[in-house]
């Protein structure tokens, strides 16, 4: 697998300018002849539609929802981040970039989250043109908070459903291009394949799609210039997530089976303020904005005794005097206190509940408290900053955060790796883009809050208009159109579709794809989730393995192929999970370091650390290891139960000094 | 505890449809009405029969995928509250719960309790957008909006298209769904340019989708989990007889 980065030259901060000045260009006239297909409808996909219709492409995009503004975007609540420096308060691109590095644990591709700073500005001025509304102050200009990882107020937000807002601005505009016929929208149809067909520079391009007509059932063909993938993350693998029900990795695992390198699958994101698990009932965790720790304070009690009596009921939350709670996190981290980053604090709050001080009556929950916030700026002004939240949290659990601190523990929340990509966003399968969190560049090991919203618009709206026609000036105007349907591969790819259905189909064993889903959840929770190690994961890898034989044989899915089946959606999508759970605990494996949202038990700062020692970070930090894994990890599809290869991009700090992350 | 399920069963568009009654032995009160239909569908696979068929995603309340008639209301009992974010606490044991799909002309049953809102998105295809083409922005503070203004906005901005509306009006009207967008762009000084047009064609497209007329019972309003209110419908129709006569003048010169 030849991985080229394909970064330009020239000094950080004009890599980008200096790029799009080089890049090949299609001339208006001609961009009608070029068909590109779009699969997703979230903010990356979205708004790559829309723009790329608006410059003249023939656009077809393709959801899975039954429209095209419910895409999972929509549920992202605090903010974006903009390097706008509004408030004066010493931010730039230079810091948002910084921020991004050090915040990715030195995992990111300096290059591309360079640029992410850079056209971040763009994002805001463009939403606000489309009439988002963002907070505002009294004067009428727009507002910021402060989220995680970050000194400076530069999240804009519209309450607490920014992610909503945003969705539905590029939404409209999507409507607009489609009204107009400009794009073709596909809903209920999901994509089963990625057709590549041989080029005559010797290599295979991505030129089509095999989908499944939700409603119908019917499989069809789609042909085009270029694929751009912008499907979402895997978080469902854990069963338990705050990801929508029907999110998936089959998009970019069959793009994955098709010679496209997945990257730093092991990177994922557990969010440390969730509703806790109440039962084995439970169908998805529920995120509470990481913006409430702006107000908010972490604690738990400060002994195994007082927590035990919590979890008993025989003593509440606010009977718990001052000095028995500890707030670790302000105790550990002072200079960020509760705004230190997601994977920090979700690592925190599991060792406070390791060590016997959880509350909730599955020990696995801490505090987090607006006790003091509401007694100095009152419960109105609460009430107006995070009102929908608190109202949320009444909603699911029955109690009133005005009066009681909430309860929250750690979940799976957002997927950092994804299919590599360089520069331009193509992965290293020709013709094939791929576009927010489903792809692996920005945000390294670990994203910081507010970030995700601006991947998705950064790489819709800012990159991909101009490095996709960057890939179809190369291929020329005399290839625009010529792939049809008809072409063999078509045919290939449709057979092997039907032939996965009609399998599903014929197995009719004794155990539905939920429960299987559930199980091979349990799996990646336990061995492979907060904290892995090699024993763990090794048995998670074989368990796996075993999981996805008895599924091959056990699986009983009702219903017919020709109808809606919602058994049969879910059976091929947990099909893909059993098998992308073992790459993703084999990166995990493989990763012999502690990173960001990845956390090797072996790999921990011991007392005798020099790091330690100087008081920079606390015992028990991620420990990373530069010398030996500072690069992407790209595994390349090899066979079915055949170990992956594992190929590799060096990733080089030219900007940022690689140092151990610090919030103290 | 334990609960007896009425749910409106039906093959497909075409094939006319049915209520068939369910035993649910053991539910926990912290679960969601949406995991309740989950266990009760792994019970049905169980014994090979064919699972409800129902639509959701999110189940945070936000994406407006969910959409069911429950005891006769649209999303359920609690108010504001989409029926993905209602709990079982809420329903005794030994209850009785029917559960229907969203009735009305404009959205036609797929399967079960799925119905296809594509009418919804042809309106907003009409005129539900502020032209801005990717790149042409000004800087986002070059306008000041006041907060009055911009908080307004987002209250109507904050329709999550599920359609409940819809299915609670007796006309099976979407003057509240078409309000809301209206409205949150009309109120905006970016969305002023096309304010007229906007809402002309928006009605106009609501009109041809099959939807209802508008007669004030104000059912949309009481089960919107948004709370959106009727007052964005009575700017919606201000803003159409503006539109209107600036319309007809500007023909007649």
């Amino acid at each position: 697998m030849e991985l080229n980065s394909n970064i330009p030259e020239g000094p950080m901060a004009q890599k980008w300018s200096s790029h799009k000045t080089k890049i090949k260009l299609v001339n208006p006239a001609n961009r009608r002849k070029y068909h590109v297909i779009i699969v997703g409808s979230g903010l990356a996909g979205a708004s790559a539609a829309a723009s790329l219709a608006e410059m003249g492409y023939q656009v077809s995009c393709f959801c899975y929802q039954d429209s095209p503004r419910r895409a999972h975007s929509i549920a992202a609540q605090g903010g974006i981040n903009a390097a706008k420096n509004y408030q004066n308060d010493g931010d730039s691109v230079y810091r948002l970039f910084y921020d991004t590095v050090k915040g990715g644990d030195f995992r990111a591709r300096e290059a591309n989250v360079h640029r992410l700073a850079e056209v971040s500005v763009n994002i805001i001025d463009q939403m606000v043109a489309q009439g988002v509304p963002f907070a505002r102050e009294y004067g009428g200009l727009l507002d910021n908070r402060s989220f995680g990882g970050a000194q400076v107020s530069r999240t804009f937000y519209a309450r607490g459903q920014t992610g909503q807002q945003l969705l539905l601005g590029a939404y409209q505009q999507l409507s607009k291009q489609i009204g107009l016929g400009a794009v073709k929208m596909y809903n209920r149809h999901e994509m089963l394949e990625l057709v590549l067909v041989d080029d005559d520079d010797g290599q295979k391009h991505a030129k089509g799609i095999i989908t499944r007509n939700l409603v119908t059932g019917k499989i069809e063909r789609w042909a085009a210039d270029t694929v751009v993938l912008a499907t979402g993350g895997y978080g469902n693998v854990f069963f338990l997530s705050t990801n929508a029900q029907g999110c998936n990795v089959t998009a970019a695992y069959r793009a994955y089976k098709k010679g496209a390198g997945f990257a730093n699958p092991c990177y994922t994101q557990i969010h440390p303020t969730c509703i806790p698990v109440h039962g084995e009932q439970q169908s998805k965790l529920t995120l509470m904005s990481e913006s409430l720790r702006n107000d908010g304070r972490i604690w738990a009690p400060k002994t195994k005794e007082l927590a035990q009596k919590v979890r008993k009921g025989e003593l509440k939350a606010n009977d718990i005097a001052e000095e028995d709670r500890d707030y670790y996190l302000e105790r550990k981290y002072p200079s960020f206190g509760n705004l230190a980053p997601r994977d920090i604090s979700s690592r925190a709050a599991k060792e406070a509940c390791d060590d016997g001080r959880g509350i909730a009556s599955t020990g696995l929950g801490v505090y987090l408290d607006f006790r003091d916030a509401i007694k100095r700026l009152g419960k109105d002004v609460i009430a107006q900053r995070y009102g929908n939240l608190f109202d949320m949290y009444e909603c699911i659990t029955g109690d009133n955060p005005y009066e009681v601190p909430m309860m929250i523990f750690p979940a799976v929340h957002y997927t950092m790796g994804g299919l590599w990509v360089d520069y331009n966003l193509e992965s290293n399968v020709p013709g094939l883009f791929v576009a927010g969190e489903a792809n692996f560049s920005d945000h390294g090991a670990n994203r910081l809050g507010a970030s995700a919203l601006m991947q998705g618009l950064a790489d819709g709206y800012f990159v991909l208009p101009y490095t996709l026609g960057n890939y179809l000036g190369k291929q020329g105007i005399a290839k625009a159109g010529k792939i049809s349907a008809d072409h063999p591969a078509f045919d290939e790819a449709e057979k092997s579709v039907r032939d996965r259905i009609d399998k599903l189909l014929s197995i009719q064993g004794d155990e539905s794809p939920r429960s299987f889903h559930q199980r091979l959840g349990k799996i990646m929770w336990d061995k492979c989730g907060m904290a892995r190690d090699k024993q763990g994961l090794t048995e998670a890898i074989q368990e796996i393995q075993a999981l996805r034989k008895e599924f091959w044989s056990r699986v009983k899915v009702l219903g017919e192929d020709g109808e809606l089946n919602q058994e049969l959606e879910r059976a091929g999508r947990v099909a893909d999970f059993l098998e992308f759970g073992e790459l993703l605990c084999r990166d995990a494996l493989m990763r012999e370091e502690s990173c960001g949202g990845h956390f090797r038990s072996e790999h921990q700062s011991m007392p005798e650390d020099p790091e330690v020692k100087a008081g920079l970070i606390s015992e028990g930090e991620a420990k990373r290891d530069d010398e030996n894994f500072a690069f992407a990890g790209v595994w390349e599809y090899m066979g079915d139960d055949v170990e992956p290869k594992l190929n590799k991009e060096n990733l080089v700090y030219e900007e940022v000094h690689m140092a151990t992350r610090s919030y103290k | 505890m334990k609960l007896h399920l009425k749910i409106w069963r039906q093959k497909n568009g075409e094939e006319a449809g049915k209520f068939v009654s369910y035993e649910l032995p053991d539910v926990d009160e912290g679960s969601s009405f949406l995991e309740m239909l989950d266990i009760m569908n792994e019970q049905l696979v169980g014994k090979g029969e064919q699972p409800v068929a129902f639509d959701h995603d999110c189940r945070e309340g936000i994406c407006g995928m969910c959409s069911l008639v429950i005891n006769g209301e649209a999303h359920g009992p609690q108010r504001a509250t989409t029926a993905c974010q209602l709990h079982m606490r809420h329903f005794k044991d030994g209850d009785t719960i029917t559960i229907e799909p969203w009735r009305a002309k404009a959205f036609p049953v797929v399967k079960d309790l799925i119905v296809d809102r594509t009418a919804f998105d042809k309106v907003i295809q009409a005129g539900g957008f502020v032209t801005a083409r990717t790149g042409s922005a000004q800087d986002a503070n070059a306008t000041p909006i006041p907060k009055p203004i911009a908080d307004k906005a987002m209250d109507a901005a904050a329709c999550i298209g599920c359609g409940a509306c819809v299915a609670a009006c007796p006309n099976g009207s979407a003057m509240l769904f078409t309000s809301a967008k209206a409205g949150h762009l009309n109120l905006l000084p970016q969305g002023q340019a096309e304010k007229d047009q906007r809402v002309m064609k928006m009605v106009s497209a609501m009109d041809d989708a099959g939807f209802g007329n508008c007669t004030n019972y104000g059912e949309c309003q009481a089960v919107c989990p948004k709370e959106i209110t009727l007052d964005f419908i009575a700017k919606m129709n201000r803003d159409y007889a503006v539109a209107r006569v600036r319309n007809f003048f500007n023909h007649a010169c």
